[in-house]
């Protein structure tokens, strides 16, 4: 990685260490769908992400940038090829055993905010430290409260998701996705259904998880602004990296 | 509170006239399985205890479970010698030493006994007839083994004792003959014995056809009446615990020789199409619970289909498969407990109702109430039945859930 290339990020307080753990890896990954038409989302991607990056993929539509996303997140499983997470290879893990490294290790944030409608702001953050189990319940509300009031939405937390606003939604899942205190959260277009406000509030808060806080974000977007506050862009063709590929 | 119940929950409050619905259905199938199986169940031990009462515990007869084997057979036991045309040696008819026998039986724990000459005679009064069945008792051992006594009208057995002429008649047979007490009928026996015999008492049973034909007498009168002096031919048993009877019985027959039918063994086919009885209630009433568990599985399945969206979100937080199942699983499971318990309220207010229902079959003479049964393993059956139908109802559609891929659902909402 080149000073130039990170050249458009804001200042860091922290600069990421070149000898940096390596946190996440796709080693040749491929995703293929079976079928009559067999389609191939992912193609062959080998990727190291290390601690504190803020990684941002790009690419145009369809071209299976959510697919490498779901991957790296273990939603999804490769058809060949491994996911390494925190230095485990995760190809030898079963769904519950999956599911369990998801819950401890990563948090996601979507395009659409997807909190439970029925509760509260402050249950929904609360809900991933209930399914863990390693905090007390009044620690847990501490800590899902602290998180709603470092994200500015702390007076929102008895409402429910309905009564927020776009960018205070997907705020209030960003404070989710946090709530285990995860090595990477994983982003799919955050800003894709926000106003310009709302979307730079929201890349303001992701960069900050990575320079401030030392987490490793890896997001998908289409934002240019975003991008270019990245410290690192990977461009996604026909499932594949395309080192030449610019929006 | 564990964080799948509380989903749970929320999910069935969010959808609260569905769930209600299939509440109500659950409620109402157990209320109508408790109503009908205290009904059932309760007009069972209600006849049951009718026969127990009004039946012998045990009747020791003058007879053999298998014919005596005759002499000549006897002598070449197991010969070739084929026997043939033999005339059969004449028995006695009665009980052999039925004093010894008596002794013997009374003996036994918990166990009463009165000796009866059974025969049948014609009463004759006023120029009309009627063959009747006529029972020599000795009245303070009859009392004792029998509820006869309380169902008299006027008169007693005890008459009987002081009055070796005196007869007792049902009220059937009063009102047919016109009879009324200190009537005199004469009884002609089969051997053509014939006495005149004063009515001393009036029994009612409620049962037609007893009340109508039969007759008690001194056991000394009927012997003479009947030509069999000195002799029995029925021990009448009651035991403390009529539950017992077979086990007695078989006792008793193995030590005295002759056949001792307790009342098990004598309505074995009526307790066998009770039995039947019951399967066929306790089938019907549970189909209206798996009906009600067709309600639970429709508001399980809406609120997966509805929610999928949050099923695959809160997979791809962290939760397994065992969890999003456990969260539906539970949805039933509440509903289902719940329902039953409304349902156990709602049930017991109706037996509660029905026990104030008064009527009068036909054939008794007596107002009845309906006879409910309290019994408790009505209430666990039908609470356990509930719940588990619900259990198995909330299944497919939380297995559904647990299946939920979210990747599949991700894509189609971005
Ligand atoms: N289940 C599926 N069946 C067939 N094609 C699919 C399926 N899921 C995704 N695709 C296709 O795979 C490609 C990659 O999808 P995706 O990873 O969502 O791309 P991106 O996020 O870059 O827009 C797209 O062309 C999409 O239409
Ligand atoms: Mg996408």
């Amino acid at each position: 990685m080149t000073g130039e290339e990170r050249a458009g990020a804001p200042t860091r307080t922290t600069p990421l260490a070149a000898d940096a753990p390596v946190v996440l890896r796709a080693e040749n990954v491929v995703r293929r769908l079976e079928g009559e038409v067999p389609v191939t989302l992912v193609d062959g991607v080998t990727l190291d992400i290390r601690r504190g990056e803020f990684v941002a993929i790009m690419g145009p539509s369809g071209s299976g940038k959510s697919s490498l996303l779901y991957l790296l997140g273990l939603l999804d499983v490769p058809s060949e090829g491994r996911v390494w997470l925190d230095g485990e290879d995760t190809s030898r893990y079963g769904e519950d055993e999956l599911a369990n490294r998801r819950l401890e290790k990563l948090g996601f944030v979507f395009q659409f905010h997807f909190l439970l409608a029925e509760f509260t702001v402050l249950d929904n953050v609360r809900l991933p430290m209930r399914r863990l189990g390693r905090r007390a319940p009044d620690e847990a509300e501490a800590r899902a409260r602290e998180l709603l009031g470092h994200f500015g939405v702390a007076e929102q937390a008895h409402k429910r998701p309905s009564q927020l606003s776009g960018g205070q939604r997907q705020r209030v899942a960003i404070a989710r996705a946090l709530a285990n205190d995860p090595l990477v959260v994983l982003a799919d277009e955050p800003t894709g259904n926000l106003d310009s406000v709302s979307s730079a509030n929201v890349r303001r808060i992701l960069h900050d998880l990575t320079h401030e806080f030392g987490k490793t974000v890896v997001a998908v977007t289409h934002d240019g602004a975003f991008a270019a506050a990245a410290d690192r862009r990977i461009g996604i063709v026909d499932g594949r990296i395309d080192e030449s590929w610019r929006p | 509170m564990a964080i799948q119940l509380d989903i749970a929950i929320t999910h069935l409050t969010s959808r609260k006239r569905q769930t209600l619905v299939s509440l109500v259905g659950v409620v109402l199938g157990v209320a109508f399985f408790l109503a009908v199986s205290s009904l059932m169940r309760g007009s069972e031990k209600d006849f049951i205890e009718r026969l127990v009462d009004n039946s012998p515990h045990i009747t020791v007869s003058d007879e053999f479970r298998t014919a005596g084997r005759q002499p000549a057979a006897l002598a070449w036991p197991d010969g070739a010698v084929r026997i043939s045309n033999v005339k059969p040696q004449t028995e006695t008819r009665g009980i052999r030493g039925w004093r010894q026998k008596l002794e013997y039986v009374e003996a036994l724990p918990g166990v009463r006994a009165a000796p009866v000459l059974m025969g049948s005679a014609v009463l004759t009064f006023a120029g009309r007839e009627e063959g009747v069945s006529l029972s020599g008792v000795v009245p303070a051992m009859m009392k004792e083994v029998s509820t006869i006594e309380d169902r008299f009208v006027e008169g007693s057995l005890d008459t009987l004792a002081a009055n070796p002429n005196g007869i007792v008649i049902g009220q059937g047979l009063a009102d047919k003959f016109d009879l009324d007490m200190g009537s005199t009928v004469s009884v002609v026996s089969a051997t053509g014995v014939t006495r005149a015999m004063k009515v001393v008492g009036i029994f009612r049973t409620g049962n037609a056809a007893y009340d109508e034909s039969q007759t008690f007498a001194a056991l000394k009168r009927v012997q003479v009446l009947l030509d069999r002096p000195n002799r029995v031919n029925r021990l009448i048993v009651q035991l403390d615990d009529p539950h017992r009877a077979r086990d007695v019985a078989t006792e008793v027959e193995r030590t005295i020789g002759y056949k001792s039918v307790s009342w098990i063994e004598a309505t074995e086919d009526i307790q066998s199409v009770l039995q039947v009885r019951n399967v066929i209630m306790y089938s019907v009433v549970s189909a209206i619970l798996v009906v009600a568990s067709f309600g639970i599985y429709n508001t399980i399945s809406t609120i997966v289909m509805e929610k999928t969206r949050d099923i695959a979100i809160l997979k791809s937080m962290g939760f397994r498969a065992a969890d999003v199942q456990r969260v539906f699983l539970y949805e039933g499971l509440i509903v289902g407990a719940i329902g039953s318990f409304a349902g156990l309220l709602a049930g017991m207010a109706i037996m509660k109702g029905l026990e104030q229902v008064a009527l009068k079959p036909p054939g008794v003479n007596d107002v009845i109430h309906l006879p409910v049964w309290w019994g408790a393993d009505q209430f666990v059956l039908a609470t356990a039945f509930a719940v588990l139908s619900s259990l198995a109802a909330a299944w497919l559609p939380a297995r559904k859930a647990g299946r939920v891929h979210p990747v599949d659902i991700l894509r189609g909402a971005s």
